[in-house]
Order: C-alpha cells, then sequence, then structure tokens
C-alpha cells in the first residue's frame, strides 16, 4: 500500500463528506438486498416526478453470479458503489466531480482522465440514461449516468447519478493486486492494518457458496411466488388512489411493494446463479418482475401527484 | 467580407459520433451561407472538433446580403383598371408588394395584359440572418443517441451544451441554443489548462488561442501528433514496433484533446501472459483497453502496450500513469487466464448438451439445434462440391460443425463476446482436435466486413457458408427479411459473407446461389427469395469490393446471376475492353439491334422463325450472317474456357459487318417477309453474343 493512499473507509468518508459538503443529504445503505445502488429507493423512485433531490450513500451491491468463491482478485460477490444523485443536475456536475477525485487525493495532473460513453440500461426497471465510464489511468472507476426514463416514464427534470466503485478505486489509490489486500482501516493504537480480505472474505466464500451450490432451488421459487403475489396484491389495491382519503392515500405502502419487488428481483439473481432459469423461462421472469417494478414505480408517481392534488384542494 | 466561426462546447461527446458530426455540421453551415447568399456558391468551410467541441470557420462570408429585387404579377389590367382609375384590387396588390400604386408597372403576357409590381426586399445583415437561422441548423444535426438535460425538455442533444462561440469577424453574432447565448470565448483542456475562459478575438486566432490552451483542434493534426507520439515511445526500446491499427488511431483521435510526445506511455507486462493465445492479449488490449499492440523484430508479439493519453505529464507523472494502466492490463490478463484454464475443465465435446439452453432465436430454437441444420447443410454442400471435384475433408467438415458453436457456452466468450469462434478454434486445437477441424471453426465466421478475409481452407468457406446461409433462410421463414436501413439480425452482412466466399475463396467452390438457396431450406417459396437477395447482394458485391461501374454490373448479371466467379470473371472483362472504339460501336450497335426489335414487337412484326440466307438482298446483310455465325462458334469455345477478355475482343471485330449492315440496310422494310427475316437476323446475333454480358446496357458516353 502507498504511504499516502487512504484506507477504504476514509475513502468512504471523504467522498460523504465531499459530497455533504456540496448540499447531498447523506443517506445510510438500503437494507434489502440490491444488485446496484440505482435499485435503492433513495435512487429509484426519488428521481421520479418533480421534486429536487440530492443524496449520497453507500450502497453494498450483490450480485450473485459475480461471485468467485473469494478466489478471483478482481471479481466479487458483493461490492460496494458510493452512489450520489443530483435532481438537477448542476451544470458543472463534471467539474464537481473531478474535484471529488482531488478531494480522495488523485492529482489530475499526474493521471489520465477519459470521459468514454457508456449508456446504462435497466430493462427490468424500464429505466435508461446517457453518460459515460470515467476511465482513470485505463481503469473504469466511475459510472457517469443522465437518467432519462425510469419505470418506463420520462423524467423531467432529470437526474445525474455518479457511481463510484469504491473497492476499484481504494484498490488503485493502495496499489494493491487483489481486491483482499485493500487496507480498510489501520488500528490508531497499534497501526496495525485491517484488510478487506479479514472483514469479508467469508461473506464472498459462503455467499458464493450459498448461491452457486447450497440454496434450494423449489424453495427460491416459491420465495418468488410469494413476494410476487403479494406485491401484485398492493398494486391491485392502489388502483383505488382516486377514493381513498389523505391519512389512507399518503400511508399506503408503495415503499413496502417495492421492497417485495425488489425481493423478488434478487431471488430471480439467486435463481440465475444456481443455474435453474432455462433460456425459455428466463425472458417470462423477467417479464413478471418487470411488471412489479415498473408497477410499483406508477403507483408510486400517481400516488405522489395525487397527495399534491389533495393538498391543493386542502 | 469577414470570417465566421460557431463553436458549440460540450460534455464529452462519444467518439462514434464525432467525425460525422463535424461533417455535416460544416455543410449545415456553408449550406445556409450559401442559401442566405452571404458566401459565393461553393465556398467551403473548414471544420474543427474534439470531444467538447464541434467547429467550423467559413472565410469571405458578406457582411450584409444584397438587397433583392422581384418581379411580382398582380391582377390583369382590365380588373386592376377602371377608366384609368386604380381599383381597390390595384391598392391592395400595391400595398402587398410594398410599392406606391403610381409605381405598378403593365407587362404583356399571352394570357394578355397584367400589371406587375417591382418589390425590393432589402438584404439582410450577417449577423441577424445567422442568429435566426443557425439555431435551427444546430438543433437538426444527426445524433445516433439523443438526450434532454434541462428542466421542461426543451431541446435533445447528444450531451448537454455547456458554451456557445460565434464570431463574424470580431463581432459576436448572438446565436442562441440550449440555454447559451453565444459569446467570444472558449475552453481550453480540463486538466493541462483549467476552468478560465480563453477569449478568442477573431476567427482566425480559434486555433491558435485553443493550441495555447492544450487543445488541438484540428483532427488530422491531432491524428498526426499521437501516430509521432506512439513512434516516439516505441523508439525507447529496440527492436519495438506498434502495430498499426487505424480503426484504434482513430477512436483515440476522438477520445482527447491533446496530444504531444508526452501524451502516449509505454508500459509492459509480465512474458509469461503470452502463453495466452495472442487473439486473447490483442482483444483485451485493443477492444477493452485501447492500448497498441507491439511486436519484435521478427513480428511476433512483445510484452509491451501503449496507452493513449488526454494529457500529457512530465516523466515522474508518466511513470505513475505507466505504472496504473500497466496494473489494469495485469488484472485484465489475469481474469482472461482464469476463464482460460476453468473453460479447459469441460472440453468443446462435452459441450453440445449445453447448447440446448442458448437461444440461437426464439422461433429457430437454441444453438444445439441450429448446429444440427448446419451440419446437415455444411454436408450437402460439401457432397455438391466434392461431386464436382473439389478435395474435401468431410470429416473435418462435420465434426467442426458439430462443435463450432459450443465456445458459446464458455466463459471466455462470454467475456470476450468478440472472439466467438476463435475462441472455439483456439479451444479445439489445445484440446487435441487437430488442426483440420480446428481451423475451419476458427475461421467460420468469416468474413465480418467487406474488408475482412474469407475462410483460409474449404471446410471454413463451406461451413461458413452454411451457418450463414442457415441464419437467413431461417430468418426469412419467419418473414424477418431486412428492410431499407432496419437489419437487426445482420442478414445483409451474412449474404455479403456468402458472396465474397464464393468469389474469393482459395479454392473455387463450384456451388451457385441458387444451389445454396434451395439447400438451405426445403421450403421452395423461402428459397426463392433468399435467391433473389443473393442475387441482389451479387450486384453490391461487384459495385462495392469491385468498384465496377453500375452499367458493366447491369450488363453481366443480365447474362447469369447464380454462378458468382463467373460474374467477377465476365465483369473485369467487360470493363476492359468497354474503353475500345471498336467495342463501343458494337456495344451501340446491339443497343440499336435490341431497340429496333422492341419497337418491331409493338408493332407486332414479329422476326421469322429462322433466318434464311435467300431473303438476303443486301450484301451487308449476308456479310453480317457470315461472319457473325464464325465469331459465334469461336466465342462460345472461348466462353466455356471462361477466356472472356479473347471473347470479348473478339466480338468487338464483328463492328465493320455491324457498321456496313446499319449503313446499307434499313431493317423495317416494306416487305414483309424481308422485314422479318432481318429481324431475326438481329435476334440471332444478339443471342450469340449476349452470353458474357448484355451489351445493350454498356453506357455509351457521349
Amino acid at each position: 500500500m502507498e504511504k499516502s493512499a487512504l484506507t477504504f473507509q476514509e475513502l468512504l468518508f471523504r467522498l460523504q463528506r465531499f459530497w455533504a459538503e456540496r448540499g447531498c443529504v447523506l443517506q445510510q445503505p438500503f437494507d434489502v438486498e440490491v444488485g446496484a445502488g440505482t435499485m435503492s429507493p433513495d435512487t429509484f423512485l426519488r428521481v421520479l416526478g418533480p421534486k429536487p433531490i440530492n443524496i449520497a450513500y453507500a450502497q453494498p451491491s450483490r450480485r450473485p453470479a459475480d461471485g468467485r468463491y473469494g478466489e478471483n482478485p478482481n471479481r466479487l460477490f458483493r461490492h460496494t458503489q458510493l452512489q450520489v444523485i443530483l435532481k438537477p443536475p448542476p451544470v458543472r456536475i463534471q467539474e464537481i466531480y473531478l474535484e471529488s477525485l482531488e478531494a480522495i487525493g488523485i492529482d489530475l495532473k499526474e493521471h489520465d482522465i477519459k470521459f468514454e460513453e457508456d449508456n446504462w440500461e435497466w430493462p427490468v426497471g424500464g429505466a435508461w440514461g446517457v453518460g459515460w465510464q470515467v476511465m482513470l489511468d485505463g481503469l473504469e472507476i466511475t459510472q457517469f449516468t443522465y437518467f432519462q426514463q425510469c419505470g418506463g416514464m420520462d423524467l423531467d427534470p432529470i437526474c445525474g447519478e455518479i457511481t463510484y466503485g469504491l473497492e476499484r478505486i481504494a484498490g488503485f489509490l493502495q496499489d494493491v493486486d487483489s481486491i483482499y489486500d485493500i487496507v480498510w482501516a489501520i488500528e490508531p493504537e497499534t497501526g496495525r492494518k485491517v484488510t478487506y480480505g479479514e472483514i469479508r472474505l467469508a461473506e464472498e466464500e459462503q455467499y458464493s457458496a450459498y448461491s452457486f451450490d447450497y440454496a434450494d432451488v423449489p424453495k427460491l421459487w416459491e420465495h418468488l411466488s410469494l413476494y410476487e403475489s403479494e406485491c401484485l396484491a398492493l398494486l391491485e389495491k392502489a388502483k383505488g388512489f382516486e377514493q381513498m382519503d389523505a391519512l389512507t392515500l399518503k400511508r399506503f405502502p408503495v415503499l413496502g411493494a417495492y421492497e417485495l419487488a425488489l425481493k423478488c428481483s434478487h431471488v430471480f439473481n439467486l435463481l440465475d446463479a444456481r443455474g435453474a432459469i432455462s433460456v425459455t423461462e428466463r425472458v417470462g421472469v423477467m417479464a413478471r418482475i418487470r411488471a412489479l417494478v415498473v408497477g410499483v414505480a406508477k403507483i408510486y408517481a400517481a400516488q405522489g401527484a395525487a397527495k399534491s392534488q389533495a393538498a391543493l384542494q386542502g | 467580407m469577414a470570417d465566421f466561426l460557431i463553436e458549440i462546447g460540450l460534455e464529452e461527446i462519444p467518439a462514434r459520433m464525432i467525425a460525422a458530426a463535424q461533417a455535416e455540421l460544416e455543410k449545415r453551415v456553408v449550406g445556409l451561407l450559401e442559401r442566405e447568399r452571404l458566401v459565393a456558391a461553393g465556398a467551403v468551410g473548414r471544420s474543427y472538433s474534439t470531444p467538447r467541441r464541434l467547429a467550423v470557420l467559413v472565410e469571405g462570408v458578406a457582411q450584409q446580403q444584397q438587397d433583392m429585387s422581384e418581379e411580382l404579377q398582380g391582377p390583369s389590367v382590365k380588373i386592376a383598371y377602371k377608366d384609368g382609375v386604380a381599383t381597390p384590387a390595384a391598392v391592395a396588390f400595391a400595398r402587398k408588394a410594398g410599392v406606391a400604386v403610381e409605381a405598378l408597372q403593365t407587362v404583356s403576357t399571352p394570357k394578355g395584359e397584367y400589371i406587375v409590381a417591382t418589390a425590393v426586399r432589402p438584404g439582410r445583415s450577417a449577423a441577424e440572418v445567422i442568429a435566426t437561422e443557425l439555431p435551427k441548423e444546430i438543433a437538426g444535426l444527426y445524433w445516433p443517441k439523443n438526450m434532454y438535460w434541462r428542466q421542461g425538455r426543451p431541446e435533445r442533444f447528444v450531451r448537454p451544451v455547456r458554451w456557445l462561440l460565434a464570431l463574424l469577424g470580431e463581432a459576436v453574432v448572438p446565436v442562441e441554443f440550449a440555454g447559451y447565448v453565444a459569446g467570444s470565448v472558449t475552453y481550453g483542456h480540463r486538466v493541462l489548462f483549467g476552468e478560465q475562459p480563453v477569449p478568442v478575438a477573431s476567427p482566425a486566432e480559434y486555433a491558435d488561442k485553443l493550441r495555447a490552451a492544450f487543445v488541438i483542434a484540428d483532427v488530422e493534426a491531432r491524428r498526426h501528433t499521437i501516430r509521432k507520439a506512439l513512434d516516439h515511445a516505441t523508439r525507447a526500446v529496440d527492436g519495438l514496433r506498434w502495430r498499426e491499427d487505424h480503426g484504434l488511431v482513430d477512436k483515440l483521435t476522438h477520445l482527447t484533446e491533446w496530444a504531444s510526445d508526452r501524451s502516449v506511455v509505454l508500459g509492459s507486462f509480465e512474458p509469461e501472459y503470452l502463453d495466452l493465445p495472442e487473439e486473447v492479449l490483442v482483444t483485451v488490449m485493443r477492444d477493452h483497453q485501447s492500448y497498441f499492440a507491439l511486436e519484435d523484430s521478427a513480428g511476433k508479439l512483445a510484452p509491451y502496450f501503449l496507452a493513449v493519453l488526454n494529457t500529457q505529464a512530465e516523466e515522474t507523472g508518466l511513470a505513475v500513469i505507466r505504472h496504473g494502466n500497466a496494473r489494469v492490463l495485469r488484472a485484465r490478463f489475469n481474469d482472461a487466464r482464469f476463464f482460460w484454464e476453468f473453460d479447459q475443465r469441460t472440453p468443446l465435446t462435452q459441450r453440445m448438451e449445453l447448447l440446448k439452453s442458448v437461444t440461437f432465436q426464439k422461433d429457430l430454437g437454441s444453438y444445439a439445434v441450429k448446429a444440427e441444420r448446419v451440419q446437415a447443410l455444411a454436408g450437402k454442400l460439401g457432397h455438391m462440391a466434392a461431386g464436382r471435384g473439389v478435395a474435401v475433408n468431410a470429416e473435418a467438415l462435420n465434426t467442426a460443425a458439430q462443435l463450432a458453436k459450443t465456445d458459446l457456452t464458455c466463459e471466455l466468450v462470454k467475456e470476450f463476446t468478440e472472439l466467438q469462434g476463435i475462441v472455439g478454434g483456439l479451444y479445439a486445437r489445445a484440446q487435441g482436435l487437430g488442426s483440420d477441424v480446428a481451423d475451419v471453426i476458427y475461421d467460420h465466421y468469416l468474413p465480418q466486413s467487406m474488408d475482412d478475409a474469407v475462410p483460409r481452407t474449404v471446410e471454413g468457406a463451406l461451413l461458413a457458408i452454411a451457418d450463414k446461409a442457415d441464419t437467413i433462410a431461417g430468418m426469412f421463414g419467419l418473414g424477418l427479411e431486412p428492410t431499407g436501413s432496419k437489419d437487426p439480425f445482420a442478414l445483409r452482412r451474412a449474404v455479403n459473407g456468402v458472396v465474397k466466399i464464393l468469389a474469393e475463396s482459395a479454392v473455387a467452390l463450384p456451388l451457385t446461389l441458387r444451389e445454396i438457396a434451395y439447400a438451405a431450406t426445403s421450403d421452395q417459396a423461402v428459397a426463392a427469395r433468399v435467391h433473389s437477395f443473393l442475387a441482389e447482394r451479387l450486384e453490391f458485391y461487384l459495385r462495392d469490393a469491385h468498384q465496377q461501374a453500375y452499367d458493366v454490373v447491369k450488363a453481366v448479371l443480365a447474362s447469369g446471376n447464380d454462378d458468382v466467379r463467373d460474374a467477377v470473371a465476365r465483369a473485369f472483362a467487360v470493363t476492359v475492353v468497354r474503353g475500345g472504339q471498336d467495342f463501343v460501336a458494337v456495344s451501340a450497335a446491339f443497343k440499336r439491334m435490341k431497340n429496333i426489335l422492341t419497337q418491331a414487337a409493338e408493332k407486332d412484326a414479329a422476326p421469322a422463325e429462322f433466318v434464311n440466307a435467300g431473303l438476303f438482298a443486301d450484301d451487308a446483310e449476308r456479310a453480317l450472317w457470315e461472319r457473325s455465325a464464325e465469331l459465334a462458334s469461336e466465342v462460345a469455345v472461348l466462353r466455356t474456357e471462361a477466356k472472356y477478355h479473347p471473347a470479348l475482343e473478339l466480338i468487338a471485330t464483328l463492328r465493320p459487318q455491324v457498321d456496313a449492315f446499319f449503313d446499307a440496310v434499313m431493317v423495317m422494310a416494306p416487305e414483309p417477309a424481308v422485314r422479318a427475316n432481318r429481324l431475326a437476323l438481329l435476334r440471332e446475333v444478339l443471342a450469340d453474343f449476349s452470353g458474357i454480358a448484355d451489351f445493350s446496357e454498356i453506357v455509351v458516353a457521349g
């Protein structure tokens, strides 16, 4: 590790402080399994509708199929994204982003930065945007996206999304060849280095084994059906927004429905990692989950509109 | 007269879109100035681009449009004046034309006397015209993918606009777009120069001002500097040479704003990675990292790479950048090695079963099913070729067809999809299947474009044709023919590939387009559509790959469009002789013959069934008849030997007889028998000599 390089947790602190100082609300990670920071309701739902929001949070992101039992130095079952949402995006968004790199100790004069076209799409969420992957000395360190649609709906205002790959950046700053060698923290008393491997290797080993070898396929299918049916039932009830009184309306659990949809998405990923989804089934199951996720986005927008309508009348 | 400059400042434009947008903006700006009479017709502009800007400079722009006078025609005199006094109609017309009633004049036209007004439209200032019209041109630029960014979605563009600069001479033209009004400042390189504005006093100093701000706006200058920097960095190690790659140079030119001798780093990787196949290493470097590969003096891949930077740095900075890039490459190579080793655990021969769960197309089934179809088709085509004397290794072809798609189940192909087929070939070799099989699999996606090579072996060519023909027939069977610009399954590319292989394979494959189409599907109607699609692409091939003139292609294909090689040979021969005077004359005469026959048919004047020498009334008739009969048999012999050039030369020698015939003989003679006999003579001559090309299609200059 380079002497002056930030530890993994210092890196997170610095980036969070940087964005907090620029007006972002710091949120804690979302506590349901997601494959990316985008899927947290703090992004997926808050980008809908007219209300501005600046928010940042670190999001552990689970991708069961990417697990490698902790044996591959570059791939993880669960990695950490620092997600920043700026809605609407400020004019100097790219410059501010570059300043955030300086804030974590990257002297831009001594590095090569390129913004290369990379558009983002999450078909299951009816979401897409255009943007770049930011390359630092040949390493993709950030996804930078201007959202255009979400839940199949056009966004206005749009938002700028900046997603930092924290393990990648830490590995780069510390110049280590394996993720597991990243220094997570240094004990102040002893100077002992706590590594990423020490904290997370067991998770990688066990969750890889669970996703690939142990997960009970018939049970997973059951989970999927259960979560799906409950979500569908909520979507059905949401059809009565116009008839609801203000209290019932504002307490209607759109967010609960979204969690159920996310559960389905994660179970799908587990089934996929388990090799349990045939190609013919695949398209159909994805369509089922899309119906849930897009359905929730639609009722979220409808609830927001109904609430502001009610406020106007009240 | 002044220079005009427009610059649109943007967040990074995707590299692949820049060149076309730059050209289009230049065309639009020059077109606008021409249309508005602000530059002379045929004026040329100069354009610039970097990832963060598009700019166009046009010299010699007038400050002001000339006034234009225009004659407007009004009502007839009868309506305009009553008893010599202007009527309300005349008054209204004068008002509309913007002239006094007294200024109205009278003109005589074939339809009678009318009043006219000469209206003068005062020219507008260039600044006014440009400020009004240019925003529409900017908004009209074509981008393959657009975005909205401002609230209320007022405009779509490739990326957010961040500034505008517009100068006519030294004056700002207030062009407005995307919420910005143009000013007289631009911006330099983000890192090397910083955020402060760069004032530009006049268009002429634009490029120099930017250069001082670490931006090379001229694309060719930047490309040249990058090439020099690549050479410069390569010289650090004796005997190294970077592998030319125009596509990659182009991409990097459009990914950078600046280049200098200190903007390329030469890095290295551990030589043990050279144990991985070169194809994999080069793909990682080129497609995933945009690095240039290098080779030693023997042409062997060397353990080095070149990274082109969008910056420049001192030696310490370059060392950091070199180290960072090398670190990323090592991780990538490690991944590739991991996949390679992992894949070897399940040999290709055990992967056929896995193909059942890889969909080829939802209505056409899995790749396992496709592999079976392709295997049968390749076998059929191989059998046909073998029956016509081509040496075909049927067993290798069969095994390769069976295994060709199995690499789609391998991790390495999932990671590097562009290496499909190639990885299969490499694995087949590594797994002891022998080069007879491995090379066939390796080549079977070839050619991917008109510039690409065709498969090296007969079996490779047969499998490539069978694979493509099966895809085409399958898609056509589902009614998924390409239409207009829509060709989502790249069927045109597949057909071009079939034609190219037939034309260019090292060993000629004696298969016709018809045979391939009808072997690929048992549905006769689908086969017929596939066949005509193949024939249509043969026309494209002759024009695109061999730059054959339109009329030559038409003439040649009119005489047969089924045997690709034969069509190519005939086209070449026609192109060689078409300039000769005798050939031109004979072609013109053939065209005349064809016209006469057509016109005669329209008048129900039928040719006789046979030519009857007894009915010849003129020596010229007899001479043409006798000479063409002699030539026809010689030409026929040459044709069967595919000696098209001498055959055509021979046909051209018919000129004296043809000329004499048309000088002396009137075909449409009044006597029906003579006329019918002459028409029969023309028909015979045409038939005898149209086997190589339909010469009447040849366009004769003048």
